[in-house]
């Protein structure tokens, strides 16, 4: 039974119960809201498990044991600090900006949280398939830098100010790679839909096998860098700004923002599995194991974030104008190049020289 | 419109959207500066107009304690004039009153405060190496140098029993012999410490992005060097002579073989360079000083009040793991000092912030802070 299949039965399943309790009207509403109420839970709970994740790699590169104590190899840790960060006193600035500072945790969580819903984890488990997937994931995800900018300002604090201004310098500037880095993909299979690029890739090679590789390393390089992760992590740069952005935010505002950073980093893994890892597919030599396509999704996108887990405790951070050079002068470039080298290549493939 | 922008061009900042200089108070509660030093830094959005370090947060008149002790109490205070490198401080302090009163030490106790300095060198470096890492963002470093280092301190504790504040190096000696497992033990750590160095030097030296943030960064010219009182390996990353081990060998550091690290580059890497070579050229010094230990006794038999000669001073200065740590006593026939001045490395180092951070970026800042190894209760003592 394919997971496909799974997710048809139980909504004809719920439908069944709506319809015989004469509630057929609302589906169009109880729909979304099980979706995002599902979506939401998912990835709580991955997110609970990548910060475990997080802690434990780094306790592993750098030699220690990381959460042990509470739970089984300390699985529960995340939990206890999520309560923690939860029943925490909520220290407010009193000079603040009251409606932005209290918007932007909000936002930079839902802005993250909005891209989940075009990624396909297997075929046909998707929130929306949307035909414009790739450019919506795009677009939303750029809202953090309202989120982080309004936070940098509206915290009155010059730390934070700093981090806000430094955040939207970069997020604005990696976003020009991030796209061209997509476009070669684009190009190639004709369709900006997610599920229609796993398609494409379940016929020809997956596109890190192709000449696309470089595409994948400047779409890994700005997306750390879009979801401020080490070494690009200048807008909260611990040792010159404090905090950064969230300098002034404690409690559940905090922990909003840790959700979103983390969601955005589970959102760029998601699209750079999806668009150069083959999605759902099996690793080609290992088709024969025959397992549900989620679990080779779920696998590859751990992978993804395991490497950007590891740039971040083995690089130092980088300069904030080294920063805006690299972006500009080297991946810009790159990208662009790789752009027109695959239009070439297609042309000369179709013969429409 | 046209105004405007005519204003804009000719008004600079009094125009209606012209920029202003803004001050920063980095510390004194702040991640990046160590302990409690407070930078006020004037800025012009990322690029530093000037740095002006505020001192005294830690200041507990260390110097004027010291007049109101007897010279094996003062000891116990140099601890704390620098808790990363205490060894260093308690020779200084010893070396002086030993000199004011003209004392000699027996040869085992020379070459166990050598076999203590030298390990403490190494713990110092490995702490600074963490913590500039630290500084120019990379976490990791940190607990490598930490994990080393604790092997040390277990050293020192198995000795004297304390893992930071001494209190070992003593007026005429050492405060008690080694246990009898020291040396297996030290050798033991020296052989498994080396290939070590070489793991920290893969992970820092060529990365990248660590020659990105430090090579060209924090500029300090040889005469600007000594111009400013910079000292120690700072001053070495300019290519400048200045080892008081080999310039006034002290202890019997003439009976040693040892290079003195020199870098010319003058930049954060250079000093980082510097910092790593010597931690090798300790090592070889503790191994040296190892094999010419030979059992005699640990301590000169003192007088039961200690006093200095009426009317004698002495400025006595040694190499510490931060540059030269001078101490200047002025003895008047009692056993309390008349006057004690600690001369500290980290001092003289700060003084040329400024100067290397104008016009450079915030982040810079930190790393030529890290870069030159300023210990903020030796800075205010």
């Amino acid at each position: 039974m394919t997971g496909e299949k799974i997710i048809q039965t139980i909504a004809a399943f719920i439908h069944q119960i709506l319809g015989a309790a004469g509630l057929s009207g609302i589906i169009f509403i109880i729909d979304p809201v099980l979706c995002a109420v599902a979506m939401f839970g998912f990835i709580s709970l991955f997110v609970m498990f990548l910060v475990w994740m997080e802690r434990k790699v780094s306790a592993h590169m750098q030699s220690r044991i990381g959460p042990n104590r509470v739970g089984i190899f300390g699985l529960l840790q995340t939990v206890a600090d999520a309560v923690k960060l939860t029943i925490k006193e909520d220290v407010k600035p009193i000079h603040r900006d009251v409606i932005p500072y209290t918007i932007a945790p909000i936002l930079a969580f839902v802005a993250t949280f909005a891209g989940m819903v075009v990624i396909p984890f297997d075929k046909g488990i998707v929130v929306q398939d949307l035909n414009i997937g790739l450019l919506y994931i795009i677009a939303i995800t750029s809202f953090t830098v309202i989120a982080i900018l309004s936070a940098g300002w509206s915290s009155n604090n010059k730390f934070a100010l700093l981090g806000g201004f430094r955040s939207a310098a970069q997020i604005v500037s990696y976003e020009v790679p991030l796209v061209l880095s997509l476009v070669p993909i684009i190009m190639t299979t004709g369709t900006l839909r997610l599920g229609g690029i796993v398609d494409y890739q379940a016929g020809h090679r997956w596109f890190i096998f192709s000449q696309q590789a470089i595409a994948f390393f400047i779409f890994i390089t700005a997306a750390t860098a879009e979801a401020n992760r080490a070494p690009f992590d200048i807008p909260e740069a611990e040792s010159e700004l404090i905090g950064g952005f969230h300098t002034e935010y404690s409690g559940v505002k905090f922990a909003m923002f840790f959700l979103g950073e983390y969601i955005a980093v589970i959102v760029s893994s998601a699209v750079a599995v999806t668009v150069f890892l083959g999605g759902w597919l099996p690793l080609p030599f290992l088709g024969f194991l025959h397992l549900p396509g989620f679990v080779w999704f779920m696998a590859k996108l751990v992978f993804v974030i395991y490497l950007i887990m590891a740039f971040r405790w083995t690089f130092p951070r980088l300069r904030v104008d080294q920063l805006m050079d690299f972006g500009w002068k080297v991946l810009i470039p790159i990208a662009i190049l790789n752009v027109l080298a695959t239009g070439f290549v297609i042309l000369l493939l179709e013969g429409g020289v | 419109m046209t105004d405007l922008l005519l204003s804009q061009i000719k008004g600079g900042n009094e125009s209606q959207f012209g920029t202003d200089e803004y001050v920063v108070n980095l510390g004194p509660q702040h991640p990046a500066t160590h302990g409690v030093l407070r930078l006020v830094v004037k800025m012009d959005g990322e690029t530093v107009k000037e740095t002006i370090p505020v001192l005294g947060y830690l200041h507990r008149s260390i110097e004027k304690i010291c007049e109101n002790r007897t010279y094996p109490q003062c000891i116990t205070y140099t601890d704390r004039v620098d808790y990363v490198s205490a060894m260093s401080v308690n020779l200084a302090f010893a070396l002086a009153t030993e000199r004011l009163m003209g004392l000699e030490p027996p040869p085992r106790a020379q070459w166990l405060r050598m076999v203590f300095v030298e390990l403490q060198r190494i713990a110092s470096h490995l702490l600074w190496m963490g913590a500039f890492a630290g500084d120019i963002g990379a976490l990791t470093p940190f607990l490598y140098g930490l994990r080393e280092r604790e092997r040390i301190l277990d050293l020192f504790e198995m000795t004297c029993g304390q893992r930071l504040t001494y209190n070992y190096i003593r007026i005429g000696g050492v405060m008690i012999d080694i246990l009898p497992e020291f040396v297996p033990k030290c050798r033991a750590f020296l052989d498994y410490f080396e290939p070590k160095i070489a793991e920290y030097e893969e992970l820092l030296t060529y990365n990248p992005i660590f020659l990105e943030r430090t090579r060209g960064v924090g500029l300090i010219s040889p005469e600007m060097g000594i111009n400013n009182g910079v000292c120690g390996p700072s001053l070495r990353g300019s290519g400048v002579a200045c080892d008081v081990r080999k310039q006034q060998p002290y202890l019997y550091y003439d009976q040693v073989k040892f290079t003195e690290c020199l870098e010319p580059g003058g930049d954060c890497w250079s000093r980082y360079r510097v910092r790593m070579r010597e931690i090798r050229e300790s090592v070889s010094l503790v191994r040296q000083c190892l094999d010419r230990l030979e059992p005699g006794p640990i301590e000169t038999k003192l007088p039961p009040i200690l006093k200095a000669p009426p009317a004698s001073e002495i400025y006595s200065r040694i190499e510490s793991s931060r540059g030269e740590m001078g101490i200047y006593l002025v003895g008047d026939g009692t056993a309390k000092p008349y006057k004690a001045k600690f001369r500290c490395a980290s001092f003289s180092n700060t003084y040329v912030l400024d100067q290397l951070t104008r016009g450079w970026k915030l982040a810079d800042i930190m790393a030529v802070l890290g870069s030159l190894d300023m210990i903020v209760p030796e800075v205010d003592r």
